[in-house]
Order: structure tokens, then sequence, then C-alpha cells
């Protein structure tokens, strides 16, 4: 059985100082409901360190600017980002992930980090952080880097980090006027399961708020990674509201959707339902959107 | 041997001692180390809900927590639901609704019940329902759960009912 050491680091500087003494063998712990469950079951066997971030600041602090936008700590977990009032209000693609990952006992630890880092193509945070235009800030023995969340993942469960980075935060700029985003999954029951397909849109109206400036798509679950479905994006771009422009970006959905068959469902399923969720995603966005 | 830690934590308004491995879970510390067994090991992999605490105020899964985690925190385990003039109202709802059959899962169901209770004391069937959606119970088709909820919130609450939602939302 795999020997574990156990690290709480009180800053970044002492956690980034261990995970490059660490190498291969360290790990950063957050909420803990993947990470603990793999180690113990023995899937990441190189792991012998498990740094606890949380109790690093900067990795659990949530702060709002006007100007700079939404800074969200990597470990903040999913109940602190759905109980926000200021990320109900100006982020509720937010509020829709983290509110159906997993149940309340996991909403209690997970992190959206988290969630990023364990790269899953089937995570539920990951289509809503590409649609936001979340980035990656990460910090390395090197200094700070920031990345685009849609080059975060490179692979299930890989992710581009280099050894003895960690992900501090997600930094999301603030919302435009007249735009809106909505995430949704599909699974066969109502809650507590792990997505057969899930979508993330996100629009800008004009300011006759009846045709789509701009928009991104995102698609989870169909392909390696979560993706970015930028032709989806571009049938939205300068069409009036309404279920021609939707049709045209569902269609570009499914052509990108390049699922494989497991037990969740099978390949034709997965790719009908990217076209479903696109729209039903587009639709809800597009409501947020002419509400704000 | 592998090095263990010295953890001090506050387990059922006690304080507690305990030594730990790093690998070692907070559900393998509570059962195995500190003769806390009412919380069950169903999955040990945070699907199941079985072992539920209350840690820091929120309801976790202790399969999914380090013992090491534990270091200052306060923990709410099923060994500390009920009061100095016995059962809790949940575990009397829980009797008197007939709301378990082989039992395993009640000490998880009981203490997220008690955790929506805490944050919500009128939850309707739906939040109570999406509350507790992490806790699995293959006997009792889950209705006289969330009957036992309802009702132990209504006694709680000295005999008034929830008020009907006019629109059940996931939150």
């Amino acid at each position: 059985m795999q020997t574990i050491e156990y690290a709480a680091p009180q800053t970044l500087r002492e956690a980034i100082g261990l995970l490059a003494g660490a190498g291969d063998s360290g790990r950063v712990l957050a909420g803990g409901t993947d990470v603990i469950v793999q180690v113990r079951e023995g899937r990441r066997p190189t792991v012998q360190v498990l740094i606890d971030v949380k109790k690093v600041p900067e990795a659990n602090e949530v702060t709002f600017d006007q100007a700079k936008g939404l800074r969200l700590g990597a470990a903040v977990p999913c109940y602190r980002i759905y109980e926000n009032e200021i990320i109900a209000r100006l982020y509720p693609a937010l509020v829709d992930s983290t509110s159906l990952i997993g149940g309340t006992a996991i909403q209690g630890r997970a992190s959206l980090g988290g969630n990023l880092c364990n790269a899953s193509p089937a995570a539920d945070s990951i289509p809503t952080l590409i649609v936001l235009s979340a980035t990656a800030v990460i910090a390395g023995p090197e200094g700070e880097r920031r990345l685009p969340v849609e080059e975060f993942c490179i692979g299930p469960g890989r992710n581009a980090l280099q050894q003895g980075e960690m992900l501090v935060a997600l930094e999301f700029p603030t919302p435009q006027p007249r735009s809106g985003a909505k995430f949704l999954r599909f699974i066969p029951r109502n809650e507590m399961d792990i997505a057969v397909v899930n979508a993330a849109a996100h629009v800008v109206l004009d300011e006759s708020r009846g045709r789509i400036l701009s928009a991104r798509i995102a698609l989870g679950a169909v392909a390696p990674t979560p993706l970015l479905v930028a032709e989806a994006a571009e049938a939205l771009v300068g069409a009036e509201l309404g279920e021609a422009a939707y049709k045209r970006a569902a269609e570009a959905a499914i052509e990108a959707s390049k699922p494989i068959f497991d037990m969740r469902g099978s390949i034709g399923q997965r790719r009908h339902l990217s076209g479903v969720m696109v729209r039903r995603a587009i639709e809800g966005a597009v409501a947020r959107a002419r509400n704000s | 041997m592998p090095q263990r830690m010295h953890i001090e934590t506050t387990i059922n308004e006690e304080t507690v001692e305990f030594l730990c491995e790093g690998r070692q879970s907070l559900l393998e510390v509570l059962r195995d180390g500190l003769g806390l067994t009412g919380s069950k090991e169903g999955c040990n992999n945070g699907n199941c809900g079985a072992c539920a605490v209350i840690m820091d105020g929120r309801v976790v899964n202790s399969c999914c927590v380090l013992g090491a985690e534990a270091s200052g925190a306060t923990i709410m385990t099923i060994e500390g639901l009920h009061g100095p003039n016995g059962l809790h109202p949940l575990q009397q709802a829980f009797l008197e609704e007939a709301a378990l059959q082989c039992g395993i899962c009640t000490p998880g169901f009981l203490i997220a019940a008690k955790a929506l209770l805490d944050q919500n004391p009128n939850p309707d069937e739906h939040q109570i329902r999406y509350w507790l959606a992490g806790n699995l119970c293959r006997c009792t088709g889950y209705d006289k759960i969330i009957k036992a909820v309802q009702k132990a919130a209504t006694t709680m609450n000295g005999g008034q009912t929830a008020p009907v939602a006019a629109e059940a939302g996931a939150r």
C-alpha cells in the first residue's frame, strides 16, 4: 500500500517549494473529492505527498472588482460560489455548474480548481469556465503564468501544469452589458450523476437586444477534453435571435462532437444530445442576456 | 512503518487527539481509531453518503476527507446528534415514519438532514430531495425518509408546517 505524506503549507511560496521538491510524487489537495479517492484506490501510484492548499490565502479568496472582474481561488469549494450573491447575480452560469457537481456533501469540499485540474472530459464546471473566458493563474518555481482555460486540459485526466506548478486561481472578466451565460447537462436521473453530454453558452446582444454580437459555446463529454466550439459560436454572430440561428449552431455542435461509446451513452445519442444541449444552453444564455 | 501525525480536533463537542497516517481517511480514523462506528463505510468513494459528518458547519463525506485534515476542525458525527434528553427530533421522526429498513444509510441521512435543517428550517419537498440526493438508500424508496425530515422540521418549528414554495428551485 502506497505511503502518503500530508503537508499543509500556509503560503503560496511554501506550497510551490513543497511541490517542486516532491517532483513527480507531489499532488495538490484541495477539496479532495477526486484526488483522495484516486490515491486511496491506487489510481495515482506515483503520488507520495499530498499538499493541502486550503490554507494558502491566494487559493481561497473570492474577490470581485468592477474593473478587474472576478478572481476565484482554485481551492474555493462549490458552496462558497453558489452562496455568493455577487456571483449569483453576475455569473449565474457558475451557479449552474457548482450546484450540480456531486451532491451536497461533495459541494461542501469540491473546488472548481480541482474540477479543472482533474481534467475529466465530462467535468461539469469546465464548459462554463470556457464560455466565461476564464484564465487559469498558474504559479511555479519560475513565477506566475496565465493560460486561457480552454488550453488547460490536454487529455483525459491530463492538464497543462508542469512539474512544480499549481493552479492558484481562476480569473473572469467583468460581464459585458447585455450578456448572459448558461450551463446544463444531460443525465438519466435528476441529480448526482456523470454527464452524458454537457454544454455551456455565452452570448452578448446588441443594443436592440434582438441580435447576437458575440458568442462562445462549449461542449463536454464528447471528446478527450471539454471543447470550445468556435463553429457553433460563429453560426450565431450577427444573427437575429430565433430558432434558425440556434439550429445552425446546434448543427455545428453535432459536427464538432467526437464522442466515445460507453456505459453512459452511445455515439449516436451523444451526438444528438450535443445539438439539443447546445440549443438549450443558447436559449438559456439569451434569456439571461435579455434580462441583464 | 509510515510516519504518523498527531492531530487535535473537536468531535461531538469534545477535544480529541489521535495519531494517523497520511493516507488514512477521516472515516477510518473515526471507526477504527476512535471507535465511533456510527458513520458507515458504503462506497468509500463519495457516492453514497453513508459516512457523512458535519465538519465546520458543512456536511461532508468522511471517506473523502483525510484524517489529517481534521486538525483544528469542529466535527459532528451521528454519535453527537442526540441531546441530553434523548433522541434528536430527526431520529424520533425516522422511527415514527419507519424511514429505515436495514439502517446502513440512516446515520448519513440523519447527519445530512441535520445540516439541511440547520441552514433551512423550512425546506420544501423539492429542496429536501435535492439536498439528500448524495445519500443513497437501497431499501426504503426515499418517500418515508423525505416525510420523516418534513415531520422533524415541523416538530422543531413548534408544530408549524413549512410553507408551500411557489416555485421549487434547485436551491
